[in-house]
């Protein structure tokens, strides 16, 4: 045989620099990150988008990306995205958000601007801990999960119940498209990527603002090996944090998105 | 019969997180417990190559995107050999 029966099944996209990430081993901050530059790629918009980088594990995400990217401060991701796809409505424009980021500190601003329905795309990561700053309760954190400052677990008498932001999301009619995956296995971050794609299709086409939030692992602060904490993810953050469709505009529904 | 495809493991990016070890449906991959990496991590890499079924999975779930596919044969095959 010779090399031209060779076909390459999968490289590393385009759309990412050559830096190592400072992700912990087995974070799928990196396989967002890596579904994201897939998306573009694919559809051609690699110089026309603009991230918007949150505070948290992903702050140096414009290190990764190979396109331009902004940063924002501490929730305000979705604000300044508002301004920057105002004024050049023809860029790809989305947020990457933590849940410490975007549905703890910036929970007004997401929620106002899903409200208003800007046509920006918003990579909601879940991984219910503040990561960067050593795992403290956030919002998402599940009824009863360990973390350094529920060191009890989290008690909902006295801190509350989690925030299931996507169905949140959903109920605010400028929001196009709103949807949950998951990260955790091979076939869920498949569906993760037809969902990011829908996404930034909508966006494309003008028809609204649309989030997907991913549901990921955090190894490190939740004290699990990456195969332990990906059952962990399955086992107790599915039943909570159900994968779906929440919100899917007709407009939408009826997008004819190529080659998906 | 021959393998259908491998994989190469760029070790600038690999992190030994062992997802694609667990992941992979043929028992293809496995750490490389006999070096480190400059990031000091045991890379993974093909402990069967001959098991490799071109299928993708490692790669999908890859978190630092290392892992580069390819379905046919390798050039210069020598059954069972390391990746370059």
């Amino acid at each position: 045989m010779t090399e031209t029966d060779v076909k390459v099944v999968y490289k590393r996209p385009l759309g990412f620099t050559d830096r190592t990430t400072h992700y912990c081993p087995g974070c799928t901050h990196g396989v967002a990150h890596r579904l994201i530059a897939e998306v573009l790629e694919e559809m051609g918009e690699l110089n026309n988008t603009i991230g918007v980088a949150p505070v948290g594990c992903a702050v140096f995400a414009y290190n990764y990306f190979n396109f331009d990217f902004v940063e924002a401060a501490h929730g305000r991701a979705p604000a300044m995205a508002t301004g920057i796809k105002r004024t050049l409505p023809n860029k790809i424009v989305f947020t990457y958000q933590g849940d410490g980021d975007l549905a703890s500190m910036g929970m007004g601003e997401i929620v106002a601007a899903a409200a208003r329905g800007e046509h920006f795309t918003v990579i909601f990561i879940n991984n219910t801990n503040y990561g960067m700053t050593g795992g403290q309760m956030a919002p998402t954190t599940l009824p009863g999960q360990k973390t350094s400052s529920s060191p009890l677990g989290r008690d909902v008498e006295t801190q509350g119940y989690p925030i299931r932001t996507a169905e949140l999301l959903a109920t605010l009619d400028g929001a196009a498209f709103v949807a949950r995956r998951s990260l955790h296995d091979a076939r869920s971050i498949r569906n993760a990527k037809r969902a990011i794609r829908t996404a930034f299709e909508a966006q494309k086409q003008g028809l609204g603002f649309s989030m997907i939030e991913l549901l990921s692992i955090c190894p490190t602060n939740w004290g699990l090996k990456p195969a332990a904490a990906r059952t962990w993810l399955a086992e107790h953050m599915l039943p909570y944090y159900p994968v779906g469709d929440f919100k899917v505009s007709t407009a939408v529904s009826e997008m004819k998105i190529g080659g998906n | 019969m021959p393998p259908k495809g491998w994989v190469e493991i760029n070790e600038l990016y690999c992190k030994a997180c062992e997802t694609c070890v667990t992941d992979c449906p043929t028992q293809t991959l496995a750490l490389d417990m006999s070096r480190l990496t400059v990031k000091g991590y045991h890379p993974a890499h093909m402990l069967h190559p001959e098991n490799c079924i071109a299928c993708g999975t490692c790669a999908v779930v890859c978190p630092d995107a290392a892992i580069t596919v390819f379905r046919g044969v390798r050039p210069g095959d020598e059954k069972g050999g390391e990746a370059a």
